[in-house]
């Protein structure tokens, strides 16, 4: 199991004047100190981790946000950042001797500007919210995380979130193009805004899946897009997961990016199936959902090249949605695949890798054999376009030992993607989940070096401590300068 | 002076590491096009990583090249070209404007953040930077990022590193994502416009669902120096769309965007796949604005919607500015006579003009001199200096790597 760093006890002691200094900060509701509602936070997504928070503050202004901080950084207090609360990784997870700072009212959406293409909205506003307050003019905000419902901009930044269409569309990053936000100094920086780039460091680049690890998020510029004109679907069936993947390397080997493009193997269909009766062939070893988008003829175009490419890779059946209503069926089976094998099983765990494709034949063969080795099953959801795999690990954490064996599996399921040349997380974030495993990915010269740009932010290491990295950040430490002195000047080296 | 030349990356390391320890200052030179870019500085010595050079995978399924970081930009363009695939963020062949001869890398498209035409649609050249490997100014080599299309594990170092102009670290191998060559392309051109009507028929045309992938406009001074026939010979301002895709994509959507309220009843005409390349082509290097060698050159990222306003305050106070519009408004290319800017090359009139309408303005061309002295890039305000300050001692205690580069301090 996880270790969080040892609460303060220094700080614990403190606690009264602290939410008596916070009272004076942000007034009435804003502060709340009582037990029971504090528990409402005490965990996010990732619910096998709960913490009671030792306060939690929900400010209404940047002003607030401002002061919180400032108090906060000056008095050595840490600080939790959190949207919705919706991280599958832990990154709100709150600290015992930390201070939760809620963000959830700051909801409304500043500016909708057409002509540069951008909206300006406060951090909680939900990532649909978003589209919806600019679908009437034709446009969307792309990433689609399918938490979308609830989860906030801010959290979408904190996390780098992704979503079904990003492989066309690109993540949160691509697609943020200004923020103001909050140091642990109380200092307000703006980076960014409605132009393209920035002069100096790209620190906006920087932020977006900082995992408010730098600093909070008090206002995001967002890149809308107009909404294409249509989209069809096509639901693919495979006698094989390894037949279903080459389909996907020559679909875009062929030139061709889907606007989405999932894979599910044959549990995650039957039990998305069982649930939604969408209409997937159940006799399919893998299952694709293949998404084209654009104008008429685009669409009329790349359908037929990608129904040929599908048969000429041993599709065993091929649908093509006829109208909106079928096209939203066939993802309706996808959207619901964790649902559905949340109804198969007690409980089920949720990974995070991402594999270069090419090796996902051996990646899953490998994962069956895990699952004999910890006796349990595992069904599968991936975005094949990107290589991003969701293993959905079924387990009953009322069997002692089965959550600890579930997440073993998980870290070895992890560790077998970085080893074939993927990565630990697409796009849920390391959080406290994942971060005992960064040593797999990243050496020490890595982490530090990580760690030293930290540093440049929150040099006390107050902000989210304990998430993203395996160890605390000792800024000192880092910051020495151990230089070899007097070698020479290297007469070996060619010179010119 | 003396110039280093590594053979590979751990001689890079120890190069480094013998600078940081003896605070000797190494200028980084790969293929040279992009020594006349940034701030001029003349430091005691070169670090020349030209010899990290070779492309060592490429699936192009997996939408990922890796290379090493002086690989030649034509010889990876010349590697996709033949998969029929490409860097999408499309980068600019800048050597006529900075009048360099070296070849272009990838490292020095990375380290310089730069994009072409395409940047409304596809992001810049940090929207593709997956991961890389560099030696940081303490002589250590380290790694961010990964090989795959989606990635979040640690914080994003991809982007810090894209535009830091090798302040920071020296990259030394680079993953990059590629992206379809499209099959076919084509430009609606609009003739005749005002700036001011330009600017929002762009806008229109990026606001329809027909996937616009580059909009520019080219006052009527600017289009005559045009070596596409059509263009030279249109007798008045163009705006050009660029739409790409397969073939009956592209012929459906041209014919959408023309039929559009914004292009209905216009002046317009039509560019095939070779003429519309030419013209894009011509718009990235900045071609239209090299008719004047002795001219400054200033590059603008004004919000969009107010390029108008800016070039119509910068004309206003030296009505010899020359200029024209890419990225829908969000860049503008303008070339001053020196004479005309004044003793400060035009810094107070670009970075007032730019204060107003956000954004930044960066001194691109420029006697040696005054790159040396005045501040090229837009300087940025107190916490954020402050942080930039701490960000770059966090990878280059010693100011090693490219000091003055970016900013007089680091």
């Amino acid at each position: 199991m996880l270790t969080m760093p040892v609460p303060d006890a220094a700080v614990l002691g403190r606690r009264p004047q602290i939410v008596a200094a916070l009272r004076r900060i942000v007034p009435g509701e804003g502060v709340i100190d009582v037990e029971e509602e504090r528990r409402v936070y005490e965990s996010d997504g990732l619910t096998a981790y709960r913490t009671l928070p030792m306060v939690v503050v929900l400010p209404e202004t940047v002003e607030q946000v401002r002061q919180v901080m400032r108090y906060c950084g000056e008095h050595g207090i840490k600080v939790v950042p959190r949207g919705a609360g919706t991280s599958l990784s832990g990154g709100a997870l709150p600290l015992a001797d930390g201070v939760l700072l809620g963000m959830g009212k700051f909801r409304r959406i500043l500016e909708v500007d057409i002509p540069n293409r951008c909206a300006v909205v406060q951090p909680g506003v939900t990532n649909l919210a978003i589209t919806h307050a600019v679908q009437d003019r034709g446009f969307y905000y792309a990433p689609d995380p399918s938490s979308q419902i609830a989860c906030t901009i801010g959290g979408n930044v904190g996390e780098n979130s992704g979503g079904v269409h990003c492989l066309k569309y690109g993540l949160t990053t691509n697609n943020v193009i200004g923020i103001e936000m909050v140091t642990i100094a109380g200092e307000v920086v703006r980076l960014g805004g409605k132009h393209f780039d920035a002069a100096g460091y790209d620190l906006l680049g920087v932020m977006v899946g900082s995992e408010g690890l730098l600093g909070v998020v008090t206002e995001v510029t967002v890149r809308l897009l107009p909404k294409p004109p249509g989209a069809r679907a096509l639901l693919v069936g495979f006698p094989s997961v390894v037949g279903a993947g080459e389909c996907v390397a020559a679909i875009i080997g062929a030139g061709i990016i889907p606007g989405g493009m999932e894979m599910m193997d044959r549990l995650a269909v039957q039990a998305a199936e069982a649930f939604v009766h969408a209409g997937y062939p159940l006799q399919a070893e893998a299952l694709l959902i293949i998404e084209l988008d654009g104008c008429a003829a685009e669409i009329d175009h790349l359908v037929a090249a990608v129904e040929d490419i599908a048969g000429q890779h041993g599709a065993t059946s091929c649908r093509v949605s006829q109208n909106e209503d079928e096209r939203l069926r066939f993802w309706a089976g996808r959207k619901a695949a964790f649902p559905a094998v949340g109804r198969i099983s007690p409980d089920y765990y949720c990974m995070d890798g991402t594999i270069p494709r090419r090796r996902l034949g051996d990646v899953l063969a490998r994962m069956k054999q895990m699952e004999g080795q910890y006796n349990l099953r595992v069904a599968n959801v991936f975005h094949a376009g990107d290589g991003n795999l969701h293993p959905l690990i079924m387990y009953d954490a009322n069997i002692p030992g089965e959550l600890e064996r579930a997440e073993e599996l998980g870290n070895d399921i992890l560790r077998l993607c970085v080893e074939v040349g993927g990565v630990l997380t697409g796009e849920h974030g390391v959080g406290v989940e994942k971060r005992d495993l960064m040593g797999a990915m990243f050496d020490d010269t890595d982490l530090e070096q990580q760690q030293r740009l930290k540093c440049a932010f929150d040099p006390d290491s107050l902000l989210n401590p304990g998430k993203v990295f395996p160890q605390l950040c000792k800024c000192a430490e880092l910051g020495r300068v151990h230089v070899r002195a007097g070698q020479t000047r290297f007469p070996e080296l060619p010179r010119f | 002076m003396t110039s280093y030349r590594p053979a590979d990356a751990a001689e890079a390391v120890e190069i480094v590491a013998w600078a940081a320890a003896e605070s000797q200052a190494l200028e980084i030179v790969g293929g040279g096009s992009k020594r006349g870019l940034g701030r001029r500085v003349s430091l005691g010595h070169t670090l020349d990583v030209d010899a990290l050079d070779g492309i060592l995978d490429y699936e192009p399924s997996e939408l990922v090249l890796t290379a090493r970081a002086a690989t030649p930009m034509h010889v990876i363009a010349a590697r996709l070209d033949a998969e029929r695939q490409m860097l999408s963020f499309e980068p600019p062949d800048w050597r006529g404007l900075l009048g360099k001869t070296g070849e272009p890398t990838l490292g020095g498209v990375l380290a310089t953040n730069l994009a072409g035409p395409r940047r409304v649609r596809a992001g810049a050249a940090r929207d593709h930077l997956l991961g890389f490997a560099a030696v940081n100014g303490r002589g250590e080599i380290w790694k961010a990022g990964g090989k795959v299309v989606k990635n979040v594990t640690g914080y994003d170092l991809c982007k810090l590193q894209s535009g830091a102009y090798g302040t920071l670290s020296v990259l030394t191998e680079l993953s990059v994502r590629v992206l379809p060559r499209p099959e076919q392309e084509c430009s609606v051109l609009l003739r005749g416009l005002s700036d001011e009507a330009a600017i929002v028929a762009l806008a229109d045309a990026l606001n329809t669902p027909h996937e616009v992938s580059s909009a520019a406009h080219l006052p009527v001074v600017v289009a005559a120096r045009s070596g596409v026939r059509e263009v030279a010979a249109a007798g008045g301002g163009i705006t050009v769309l660029r739409l790409e895709g397969p073939g009956p994509s592209v012929a459906y959507r041209a014919a959408a965007l023309e039929a559009a309220s914004h292009c209905n009843g216009q002046d317009r005409l039509r560019l095939d796949n070779d003429a519309s390349a030419a013209l894009w082509a011509e718009i990235g290097a900045v071609q239209p604005l090299l008719a004047r060698l002795d001219s400054l050159v200033w590059r603008v990222c004004p919000t969009p919607s107010s390029a108008p306003s800016v070039l119509g305050a910068i004309r206003s106070a030296c009505a010899s500015a020359d200029a024209y519009y890419d990225w829908g408004g969000g860049l503008l290319w303008i070339s001053l006579d020196a004479g005309e800017a004044g003793a400060d090359y035009g810094v107070s009139l670009m970075r007032g003009a730019v204060a107003r309408a956000g954004g930044h303005a960066t001194l691109l061309r420029a006697p040696e001199a005054a790159r040396a002295t005045l501040p090229v890039f837009q300087p940025e305000a107190g916490p954020l200096r402050a942080l930039a300050a701490r960000v770059k001692a966090g990878f280059d205690p010693r100011g090693v790597l490219n000091p003055g580069r970016m900013q007089e301090e680091f």
